[in-house]
């Protein structure tokens, strides 16, 4: 699965794309962070404040409790500041 | 009398800076039936003289999806003839344009109400993220987002 990350959420974690297989037990978003943050340091830093983490699925936001199902693309990123 | 053709609206994520005054002629010329014409431009604002600029990342294709439900909601809740968003994403300088909304109705209500609620949904649903670069040559960091944009938001459900 292709996962991004964007402003703070990229910096931390230190790059701004990459493809994981995910074991099978992954099925939500907060599994999938969960997984991340117990995988590497950097990922637990970037995931700290967990509720803050806004998430997309194929560029559609979603709730962290998302089934994946078959999404292709997963986003992370901070509450967004544009406009 | 049939309805009228459901508006497309106009949405362009770029770099390059736009002409307000430009987008706004191109949603009245050659009609009569446009009343009002609502044009909201956000700057770039140095903060009392510390910043040197604000970087804007966005999610490419995710921004120009994101603005079109926006802007599909915007045209279905209100009579519009025309709707125009653009949003400038790289490093901007203060004084310089970061976004702009045209939003053109027969009447003035619905050309108002739409621009606001595209600016208030472009700033908590849109994905763009402003870091600020000092004058002193450091970047500062992250912009936060505020309570107070998702309270405006809020207005509209």
């Amino acid at each position: 699965m292709k996962i991004r990350y964007f402003a703070w959420v990229r910096e931390k974690v230190g790059v701004d794309e990459e493809t994981l297989d995910l074991p099978e037990s992954v099925t939500t978003v907060a599994h999938l962070i969960s997984f991340l943050k117990a995988s590497d340091e950097r990922y637990a830093m970037a995931f700290e404040e967990q509720d803050a983490i806004r998430v997309a699925l194929d560029q559609m936001h979603v709730e962290h409790d998302e089934p994946l199902g078959v999404t292709q693309e997963v986003a992370f990123f901070p509450p967004m500041t544009g406009g | 009398m049939a309805d009228p053709a459901p508006v497309l609206a106009t949405i362009r994520v770029q770099s390059e800076d736009f002409d307000a005054a430009h987008e706004a002629n191109l949603l009245a010329q050659g009609r009569k039936d446009v009343g009002a014409l609502v044009t909201f431009t956000g700057l770039c604002r140095d903060e009392g003289g510390r910043l040197s600029a604000l970087e804007l990342e966005h999610y490419p294709g995710m921004a120009e999806a994101e603005i079109a439900r926006i802007a599909e909601q915007a045209c279905s809740r209100w009579p519009l003839t025309g709707l125009t968003v653009i949003h400038r994403f790289g490093k901007i300088a203060p004084g310089r344009n970061i976004v702009l909304v045209v939003a053109a109705s027969s009447h003035r209500r619905a050309a108002f109400e739409a621009a606001d609620f595209m600016m208030d949904f472009l700033k908590t649903r849109a994905p763009f993220w402003k870091k600020e670069h000092l004058l002193s040559g450091e970047s500062q960091g992250w912009v936060e987002a505020r309570d107070v944009d998702d309270e405006d938001a809020k207005r509209w459900t």
